[in-house]
């Protein structure tokens, strides 16, 4: 599929894959396609950042190539390595087969044939489906070496085997480029990319992502669950629940067969919402109660 | 989209990553022609997608969403501006009308106005009005000045600084380096090698390389500590240009990043951003809740890649240690290590009796205290020594 032409169209290419995006990240996905950018997405941990990635490679038929970042991620796995079994073994036979003449050996070993790609390299390649998305995933836990190899990578999309040579994308990869903020991302690496910041999604669009992803749940469950975890986010707790954890909190209690909140049912799963246990042992009893009895006042009141 | 000129819409985007720089924002030429390319390729349908397209390109950092949001608003605040823009008609910016209804960012103000006073029509009472949400009443709020550093002090500084050895300074990474003993076997080099002799592989070594973790230092600046801000400002700037990845976080009843203030060069130059920032100079100190913001709002971002923290502070809380404890607890869980530096006037003394004391004595991995801080360098002593053992000093 060719990408969008229009913003309105990006946010329904994204909707098609269950994605429901605001305004704001669909211009950003939009401007970062056409331009042939970038785009950095930062945000908390679970508001669907590497989510756009996956939708996108899925809507577009294109083939989502995935680089995971930790510390001291390198170019032998990030991309490329050589096959150094397979070229010990063409030595070997080079003198078995006496052959002399050390050049040509040299040149041959370090030969496209003995090249693993990894996905940087392999977002490069061209496919018949047209460029692949390149989602390098989290960044911000990579060390600045890395992130200043990228710079190449990302403005030139072209990569530097010393032994080969420039290897240049005819087409340029999509790239989403996803951060935590653990880190703040050097300069050099923004001003090549496209930024948007992706908040959490007021209630409205929470709910319609819950329509989506938790089917199951009855309406009333879901919109009970949408108010608590938005008046969750109010409370200034150490780890705010993302999109996924609603959506985890949400299949928990389907799978619970509840139809409504209630404060036992809360208190027994709090943990698929909140991941720290100060939040636990803050929000566990009377403040889960209060949020409880507003979501039912409110209710009443809309009846 | 016609044959107007789209020369007056870039002109106008020019103009408006002016007024973003002059608030404070980082706009670089690339950004403005990333810009203007973008507004061409999205087109103009709504205000709203305009907004987002200028966002997109013009913003890098999530901090500066106010400032852009605001001069967004006051600088096509008038839609039918847009409107006529949007049919690239769009005539030279003007200086916006007095309006008592938007309450704008004072920089934002003064970027687009300037100074002068029959240009900036912003109204006054306003002004107050940001003063009186900012500046609490219960709090001391007090701004600082110290006298320009001598050359021999700047001296003294940088031949202090050398000398600081903290504790675990050096942490293995996983990155490597060629080295004859080293463990790992660099597969490549030797391949390489080989091609030149014969026969036999002669095996390369790697080893791991070693880097100092980041440095992230909390530091007291309430008036029990005052008398050695001076110190320690020289030691936080001498440091912060040093080594790099070093964050540097002053609190008094309220919690300031400094770090990039810090960065400055001169040293005067930097006390001087350092001072303009900070509100909380030489009142009381509220540990637990500030420490708390620390750990909510920098905790994640700072603290990766196992940093040491430096705490400095004499433990004195005017809040009587109230939720202390939990909050230095959550700190010395995500802390590679945690030290905490006291420098109390009458060190033999010392009795952990403050109730502030009593909550972060548990939760520090090394304890330094130093008595008569009169210097950077008996400042550096201290952090490169031996760590105090609190037991003994408990005992005594």
């Amino acid at each position: 599929m060719s990408i969008p032409s229009s913003i309105d169209e990006t946010v329904d290419l994204l909707a098609r894959g269950a994605y429901v995006a605001d305004r704001s990240l669909a211009t950003a996905v939009f401007l970062a396609l056409k331009m042939g950018r970038p785009l950095l997405l930062e945000g908390e941990a679970g508001v669907g950042k590497t989510e756009i990635a996956k939708v996108l490679s899925e809507a577009l038929g294109r083939r989502l190539i995935r680089l995971q970042c930790y510390e001291g991620l390198d170019t032998a796995s990030a991309v490329y390595e050589w096959n150094y079994q397979a070229q010990m073994i063409e030595i070997r036979l080079a003198e078995a087969e006496g052959k002399q003449d050390r050049e040509a050996l040299g040149k041959d070993i370090f030969s496209e044939r003995f090249l693993i790609r990894r996905p940087i390299l392999q977002a490069l390649a061209p496919d018949v489906a047209g460029p692949p998305v390149l989602l390098i995933d989290e960044l911000d836990r990579t060390d600045e070496p890395f992130e200043a190899y990228l710079l190449e990578v990302l403005s030139d999309f072209q990569v530097t085997v010393p032994e080969i040579g420039t290897i240049k994308a005819i087409e340029p990869p999509i790239v989403i480029v996803t951060s935590n903020r653990t880190r703040e991302i050097h300069d050099a690496l923004k001003r090549r990319c496209l930024y948007h910041w992706v908040d959490y999604p007021d209630a409205a669009r929470e709910l319609e992502i819950l329509k989506l992803k938790a089917p199951g749940a009855s309406a009333r469950l879901s919109r009970e669950v949408v108010t608590f975890v938005q008046s969750l986010r109010k409370l200034d707790l150490y780890k705010n629940p993302g999109v996924a954890e609603t959506i985890d909190w949400a299949t928990a209690l389907t799978q619970l067969d509840a139809l409504a909140l209630d404060h036992q049912v809360v208190n027994d799963t709090l943990g698929a919402l909140l991941k720290y246990q100060d939040d636990i042992a803050r929000v566990q009893g009377s403040e889960a109660a209060h949020i409880l009895e507003e979501i039912r006042a409110g209710a009443q009141v809309a009846q | 989209m016609g044959t107007g000129s789209p020369e007056r819409l870039a002109e106008n985007i020019v103009h408006f990553a002016r007024v973003l720089r002059r608030a404070g924002m980082k706009v670089g030429p690339r950004q403005v022609l990333d810009a203007i390319e973008a507004v061409e390729v999205a087109g103009l349908r709504s205000r709203e997608d305009f907004y987002w397209t200028m966002h997109t390109t013009l913003v890098k950092r999530h901090d500066a969403h106010v400032i852009f949001d605001q001069a967004f608003h006051v600088f096509w605040r008038d839609p039918q501006l847009l409107d006529r823009m949007m049919a690239l008609m769009l005539p030279e910016i003007r200086m916006p009308e007095n309006d008592d209804s938007e309450k704008a960012n004072r920089r934002i103000s003064e970027a687009l106005f300037g100074n002068d006073a029959d240009e900036a029509r912003e109204p006054d009472s306003d002004l107050e009005i940001d003063a009186s949400e900012t500046f609490s009443a219960a709090e001391v709020l007090r701004k600082k000045d110290f006298e320009q550093m001598s050359a021999a002090e700047l001296a003294e500084a940088r031949a202090a600084i050398a000398r600081l050895r903290l504790p675990l300074d050096e942490a293995r990474i996983r990155r490597t380096r060629p080295s004859a003993r080293g463990r790992l076997t660099d597969m490549r080099a030797s391949l390489r090698a080989s091609l030149r002799g014969g026969g036999i592989i002669p095996l390369k070594k790697r080893e791991y390389r070693r880097r100092r973790p980041p440095l992230v230092v909390l530091c007291d600046i309430s008036g029990s500590m005052s008398a050695y801000a001076r110190v320690f400002l020289q030691f936080l700037h001498a440091l912060t240009n040093d080594r790099d990845r070093v964050h540097v976080f002053l609190f008094g009843t309220r919690l300031t990043n400094v770090t990039r203030e810090l960065r400055h060069r001169d040293i005067d130059e930097a006390l001087a951003r350092v001072t303009a920032t900070v509100d909380d100079w030489d009142g009381g100190t509220r540990i637990g809740e500030t420490l708390r913001r620390f750990n909510v709002e920098w905790g994640r971002r700072v603290l990766g890649q196992g940093a040491i923290v430096l705490l400095v502070t004499d433990g004195l809380d005017r809040d009587a240690g109230q939720g202390v404890e939990p909050e230095i607890a959550r700190l010395h869980r995500q802390a590679k290590r945690l030290i905490w530096l006291n420098p109390l006037l009458r060190y033999d003394r010392f009795e952990p009796k403050s109730l502030g004391i009593k909550a972060l004595l548990p939760h520090v991995d090394e304890f330094r205290a130093v008595h008569n801080l009169d210097s950077l360098t008996a400042l550096i002593d201290t952090l490169s020594g031996p760590a105090t053992r609190i037991s003994e000093r408990r005992a005594a």
